[in-house]
């Protein structure tokens, strides 16, 4: 195998092998450079702005090596496993979460040839929304098997939260879905690109604009998915200290943490393809299968992530935390209503025009 | 194994002290019990509360104090009168000036000195300014404990103007060991009274800031209104004191109601009550108290009377022999010292009231039936100081 690789040459790129060494390399740097991004744009430095503090700033040019130093860090700890844990799955459950996260990226596309599967994928939207939810399983697992009540509590309230948010979000989905007529992720970005809004093309069609409802909807439930402020009970640092994190420390803590900034990259990511163009610009400017845009689709791809993060952690250090019930009761009675009634409004308009 | 009749084990169980007490009330009920500190970030200290959970709502709720007790009662017996200002200043450590003044006016009031009007007016200022430090920082806290991190940092901040103040006046940021028998150490540094004008400004910004970004935030509604009510005839059963008793409609304020010699009552200011008695109640009237105390501070600054401020005892402090008791409404509630003197260098035996003791004393009954959050959210609104409670 390490042949075939050393043995790489752009000749040799149907290789089996050397595409998937590409494509792992790929898609680790899909995850880990957006959550980077997000650690260190947000998390660092636009959190220390609104709270009026300086952030990291003497670690490399504004303080962007901090990432680093702080992943050090975590690397030195001790890496401490309660008595009573089951070890098994306590050592598990961090690997179960972040390896979701990284599957969630094979389905969405950066590029007009940028994706990690060759060929129309039919059903992106769909494996990417079942996939992302087994990551709740990891978090439950972990609360389960540190042998800690806080953990416990912590698991259990992230399982619940799973199941009131898991349906706002699929319903948002849907709409873009009855919209764009696919659930190939590929085919959603060419529909926007190429859509027009009661005929004018010229921005084309994001869905941002014509799915509006949907799109709140959605970033709500993300929020709640992702356990961000003001739906992090999972966490909630001042009830139950770090909820399913509490006994982790060094290498698996690092993993929960990347995990939860890379599926919010994740979410951010899903949340562009479906809502604002993905890698795109509207068809009307330019020719979108030019080979340009497999340099430039990535680009583009990030900076609507970031817009859609920072909106994810501008809510998160903006707002206070509801209480389990309120949650849940804002899940089913607000939420699931609402999207209901933006599929029924949706596919009202997509038969009348 | 030996058969062991009920009667003896009940026997057993009585013999234990509080804690004995706390667990056979737990484990004769369903449910888990989840042990709330003494290390948790809910109690900001070393307050351990017992709570018995049914899923997340809550059976019953037992604090246990006395991890950070530090014996001052005791150590004040070994101490002369000027020395225990310094120690006292730790029992609230965030509003240290205003835990000095009862305790020198029980001693003034034992030697039968009085403090030159000069500086009563300075003490009632610094009481103030050690008021507002404490409650912005309450603000925050609540905040906080409800999941708003933001508005912490804003207290922190804004709080640095009132302890920058009274640093230039005392020396000291948290500690300032400033009150002496019969006036003050020192008078105030030039220039000090338009700046804290201007800091005075800055808080009642801080006050708007914070009921934009809390008070009038929905989901900080939610999470507070109807929760953790305290009836006006239960709080007063309590021993409930300052703003948590002023919160459950009950108009008592020991500024207004009882003369100590202080200024209060020169300045024009409002005592404000809420007849609701929820976390959000207390909140809404800390916040009230802060905007009022800045208007003391404002109003005082004004008027302030010139002339001395040491009035003339003796070079060594002997307090003739005798009892007194002085309370006063500090930032946290009613804050009294029974004083007994023998004619000696130092108190005979000194008791200290402090109202987060009686405050914390409620935990049990308010949190019957409420949800884990709301615990959180009820013991940050009754606000306590862990040093306030074991002293």
């Amino acid at each position: 195998m390490s042949a075939d690789i050393l043995a790489l040459s752009w000749d040799s790129l149907d290789n089996l092998w050397a595409q998937s060494a590409l494509k792992s390399v790929g898609i680790l740097a899909a995850v880990l450079l957006p959550a980077g991004t997000f650690v260190y744009l947000f998390l660092f430095k636009m959190v220390s702005f609104m709270q009026s503090r300086l952030g990291p700033m003497e670690t490399g040019p504004y303080g962007s090596l901090q990432l680093l130093a702080e992943v050090g860090k975590f690397l030195q700890k001790e890496d401490i496993i309660p008595e009573r844990a089951d070890r098994l799955l306590f050592k598990a459950a961090p690997y179960l979460v972040v390896s979701t996260v990284l599957l969630v990226y094979i389905v969405v596309p950066f590029g007009p040839d940028m994706t990690f599967i060759s060929g129309a994928m039919t059903g992106g939207i769909f494996f990417a929304v079942a996939i992302a939810s087994v990551s709740t399983l990891g978090v439950i697992v972990a609360g389960w098997a540190s042998a800690n009540k806080y953990s416990l509590m912590g698991g259990l309230r992230a399982g619940g939260q799973l199941v009131a948010y898991e349906l706002p979000l699929i319903l948002a989905v849907v709409g873009v879905v009855i919209q764009a007529g696919t659930m190939d992720m590929q085919q959603i970005v060419h529909a926007q690109a190429g859509g027009s809004i009661f005929g004018v093309d010229l921005i084309g069609n994001p869905y941002v604009l014509t799915q509006f409802l949907g799109f709140i909807i959605f970033m709500i439930a993300v929020q709640a998915e992702l356990a961000q402020t003001p739906f992090d009970m999972p966490i909630a640092e001042s009830e139950l200290v770090t909820g399913y994190m509490t006994e982790y420390t060094g290498l698996r803590f690092l993993l929960f943490f990347i995990g939860e900034f890379a599926s919010a990259g994740a979410f951010a990511a899903l949340g562009a393809t479906l809502f604002l163009g993905g890698w795109a610009v509207p068809a009307a400017w330019t020719d979108l299968n030019n080979n340009l845009f497999n340099l430039l689709g990535p680009i583009i791809m990030v900076a609507k992530m970031c817009i859609l993060g920072g909106l994810i952690f501008f809510v998160r250090f903006t707002f206070p935390r509801l209480r389990e019930d309120q949650l849940q009761k804002f899940a089913w009675v607000i939420l699931i209503p609402l999207s209901l009634a933006n599929i029924l409004a949706t596919t009202i308009l997509k038969v009348a025009f | 194994m030996t058969a062991v009749s009920d009667r003896q084990k009940l026997a057993y169980v009585n013999s234990q002290a509080a804690d004995g007490r706390v667990n056979l009330e737990f484990e004769t009920q369903e449910g888990m019990t989840l042990n709330m500190g003494p290390q948790h970030p809910a109690t900001h200290g070393t307050l351990r509360i017992i709570v018995k959970l049914d899923g997340e709502s809550v059976i019953a709720a037992e604090p246990v104090m006395g991890y950070m007790h530090r014996g001052y009662e005791k150590l004040t017996e070994v101490r002369t009168y000027p020395q225990v200002t310094t120690l006292v200043n730790r029992i609230d450590w965030l509003g240290s000036f205003a835990n000095e003044v009862p305790f020198i006016l029980a001693a003034e009031k034992l030697m039968e000195v009085e403090a030159p009007p000069r500086a009563q007016w300075i003490r009632t200022i610094l009481f103030e300014l050690s008021r507002i430090a404490n409650i912005s920082l309450f603000v925050g806290d609540m905040a906080l404990h409800i999941g708003a991190m933001t508005a912490a940092f804003y207290a922190f901040r804004d709080r640095e103007f009132v302890l920058n103040q009274i640093e230039a006046v005392t020396g000291g940021r948290f500690h300032p060991n400033f009150d002496r028998i019969g006036g003050l150490k020192d008078d105030l540094p030039k220039g000090w009274i338009a700046d804290t004008k201007a800091a005075m400004e800055k808080i009642r910004d801080f006050c708007d800031e914070m009921d934009d970004l809390v008070t009038g935030n929905e989901i900080f509604q939610a999470r507070t209104r109807g929760v953790g009510v305290i009836p006006a005839d239960v709080a007063q059963q309590f021993g409930l004191s300052g703003a948590n008793l002023r919160s459950s409609g009950v108009d008592w304020d020991l500024r207004r109601d009882q003369p100590v010699g202080l200024a209060w009552d020169q300045a024009d200011w409002k005592v404000w009550t809420h007849p609701d008695g929820d976390s959000f109640a207390r909140f809404w009237v800390r916040i009230q108290e802060v905007r009022e105390s800045t208007k003391i501070v404002d109003q005082l600054l004004d008027g302030l009377p010139a002339g001395p401020i040491m009035a003339k005892v003796p070079r060594i402090i002997k307090v003739p022999e005798g009892e007194a008791w002085v309370a006063t409404e500090n930032p946290l509630g009613e804050m009294g010292y029974y004083v007994v003197s023998k004619g000696d260098l130092g108190p005979f035996r000194v008791k200290i009231r402090t109202a987060s003791f009686n405050n914390v004393s409620v935990v049990p009954w308010v949190c019957r039936g409420v949800y884990v959050p709301d615990v959180v959210t009820i013991l940050a609104s009754l606000y306590f100081i862990l040093g306030d409670i074991d002293r």
